[in-house]
């Protein structure tokens, strides 16, 4: 009995010197947001503005937050998020897939700070964790959709970097779509940028000149879908619902949910139990939320419901084989499901969409 | 309407607020006086003219009001670099830098909001005509106003006694001060010229191009505006050329992407600001004739001996 008290006297001891002084927890936090765009972009960073307002609803008087905004990516990014480090943040999201190595970088020398990554795939040091959400399942159920209102049997898409998690979306989005119509056509634009409402406006005007009566995009602004509603066409939300720029316009969005994550992390650290982790989480954990389904017939709403609830519960996936790439060869074979870590890095088109990608 | 006139009216819409902000910005550099704030009246013109059509439930009053703004937003840079004899490339940058800021706290309101667009005006007869007819006269009053205002400054700066004075100001402040003429209010007004303009530009993005209030929205097309006033060599017809080379280019190149050609996007999305650089330098290959045209005074300080 002594010798068990005496033992775990000294694993209790060992602990209290091997644990740094806030695994304990703490009484208050501060938290850190980088935005790649304004927070008035009304999408992409608007939403992870709008999870930064809901954890200091949520989490009161024991949350602190401080966000910068328009921070562009690479180098510039670096001082941003170090000067963040400095002043006392406890843990920062940087929430753009182009703060990646400046995110690791700081982190090296910032160990008692947590970093949150958006996007990204890389944890070069323990206190670096990514997080991410399966927009790709989103994007199939809006490529059937698309198919089924399309009266062209085309799509414009409105892309902004030929990055991983854009490359899924138009992947899946064609999937969807071939799974309706297998003879689907998918003009897609690159604008290269993410946030400039004007060419993002001018891609959409110049997709539907060349004949497609469907927009969708994965960058940042309303404008799209704006000129879908001056012209009559349809589109789809991106990251926010932008229902009031087309009543009659769009068809569903995808929404981006980043709120409960950061409660979760947030609250993580309050308590002294963050650890790494790379998440990606879809629409069974509530990351990815679809707008209500209008401006549609009930047959169309019932089929995107149905893919829906079938994608929430796990029952399908996006990527199930068999699937070949854009070259014609196979890339999944009948009944293969694409694992996590290769979407990941996913760097081709599959087959059907007439644009090459560019690298 | 077919493909063609569809296209070139996408290039118009996107070459309007950068000849705009160019024009303007000519005339200042014409009188000396460098201000590098373009983006930011720019982004206060685009807030002032969205909330001002919203609040009033007109988008003329909207135009108006984005011109006021912009004025208004240049009488600062004015008063900083021109009475108080401030460096003005270090003001005209924290007029950009205060402008996209002091914008985004005044647009919060109307984030999110779907905006009124300022309707084309059709010109009777005019409009009739095959082809060019739609494309050329039934376009937004900002587009008018454009076009008239290249006509205008060209008259102004070449033909006009009022230009010659500002021209002279601009080559060498002290000889035109030494003749007699008002140097520092000749340059306020010059300034004040090209805030209105860059101020209707920004309006132009708020209300016409994008009809929506979002942060940043300039994106950076008052830089381009400044870039096209060194290449087309202070000279308003090539400012006009270089805009709309510069916004046939853009959508040229998103036009070939939706065709499906195999070019890389990066490369094309670099390629508007090739070709139009590339052009003008070719048209200004005069030597001689560019030293003319450049204001020999440009962004330097002028203080009135007494």
């Amino acid at each position: 009995m002594k010798k068990t008290l005496l033992l775990l006297a000294a694993a209790t001891a060992l602990a209290g010197i091997a644990a740094p002084a806030h695994a304990e927890g703490m009484d208050k936090v501060k938290a850190c947001f980088v935005y790649v765009g304004p927070v008035g972009d009304f999408g992409w960073s608007y939403q992870h503005d709008q999870g930064r307002k809901y954890a200091e609803e949520k989490l009161g008087d024991k949350l602190e937050t401080a966000y910068l905004e328009s921070v562009p990516e690479g180098a510039d990014s670096e001082r941003a998020i170090e000067r963040f480090a400095r002043s006392g943040c406890n843990i920062i999201f940087t929430t753009s897939f182009g703060y990646m190595d400046p995110t690791n970088k700081v982190a090296k020398d910032f160990p008692d700070v947590k970093f949150e990554h958006a996007t990204g795939y890389k944890t070069d040091h323990p206190n670096v964790a990514t997080y991410d959400s399966k927009f790709f399942q989103g994007r199939y159920v809006i490529g059937q959709i698309a198919a089924k209102m399309s009266e062209t049997g085309s799509a414009g898409y409105i892309a902004s970097f030929p990055i991983p998690e854009v490359v899924q979306g138009i992947n899946s989005f064609m999937l969807g779509a071939q799974s309706v119509n297998p003879d689907f056509k998918l003009k897609v634009v690159w604008v290269n940028t993410w946030f400039d409402p004007g060419k993002e406006a001018d891609a959409a005007k110049v997709l539907l000149d060349g004949g497609v009566d469907i927009l969708t995009q994965h960058t940042d602004s309303t404008a799209p879908m704006q000129v879908a509603a001056e012209r009559g066409a349809h589109a789809f939300g991106q990251a926010s619902d932008m229902y009031a720029f087309g009543k009659e316009t769009q068809l569903t969005a995808i929404i981006d949910d980043w709120g409960p994550y950061y409660v979760e992390r947030i609250s993580a650290v309050l308590d002294g139990t963050w650890e790494q982790s790379r998440t990606w989480a879809g629409m069974a954990e509530g990351h990815v939320v679809m707008a209500p389904y209008t401006n549609m017939p009930d047959d169309v709403k019932a089929m995107a419901e149905e893919t829906e609830a079938k994608i929430t519960s796990g029952e399908f996936h996006p990527f199930t084989g068999p699937i070949m790439k854009q070259d014609g060869s196979e890339w999944l074979a009948e009944g293969a499901v694409a694992e996590d870590g290769e979407l990941a890095g996913l760097n081709f088109y599959v087959k059907g969409i007439d644009d090459q990608l560019p690298q | 309407m077919d493909m063609t006139q569809a296209i070139i009216l996408t290039i118009m819409t996107a070459a309007t607020p950068l000849l705009l902000a160019a024009i303007g910005e000519l005339v200042v550099e014409r009188s000396g006086v460098l201000n590098l704030g373009v983006e930011g009246m720019m982004i206060m013109g685009a807030v002032a003219a969205f909330a001002i059509a919203q609040l009033t439930g007109s988008a003329g009053l909207g135009a108006l009001g984005g011109l006021i703004a912009g004025m208004l937003f240049s009488l600062l840079f004015g008063f900083l670099t021109l009475t108080l004899v401030a460096n003005q490339v270090a003001t005209g940058l924290a007029l950009t830098i205060l402008g996209l800021g002091l914008s985004g706290m005044i647009g919060e309101a109307f984030i999110g909001l779907p905006g009124l667009k300022l309707a084309a005006m059709e010109i009777p007869f005019l409009s009739d005509i095959p082809f060019f007819g739609r494309i050329l006269f039934n376009q937004d009053p900002i587009f008018y106003i454009s076009i008239i205002a290249v006509i205008g400054v060209n008259w102004f700066l070449f033909r006009s006694r009022a230009g010659l004075r500002l021209r002279a100001i601009g080559d060498s402040h002290t000889s035109a001060h030494a003749l007699g003429v008002n140097v520092v209010r000749t340059r306020y007004l010059a300034v004040m010229f090209g805030g209105a303009c860059a101020g209707l530009a920004g309006a132009h993005l708020s209300i016409v191009y994008t009809p929506q209030w979002v942060e940043n929205m300039t994106a950076g097309r008052g830089w381009i505006a400044l870039a096209l006033v060194v290449f087309a060599s202070w000279r308003p017809g090539r400012a006009l050329i270089g805009a709309y080379l510069f916004g046939a280019v853009s959508i040229g190149q998103l036009f070939a992407q939706s065709r499906g050609i195999g070019i890389p996007s990066q490369f094309l999305s670099a390629l508007p600001y090739l070709a139009t650089i590339a052009v003008l330098v070719v048209i200004s290959l005069n030597r001689r004739m560019t030293l003319i045209n450049t204001p020999a005074s440009l962004g330097k300080s002028f203080v009135p001996e007494r």
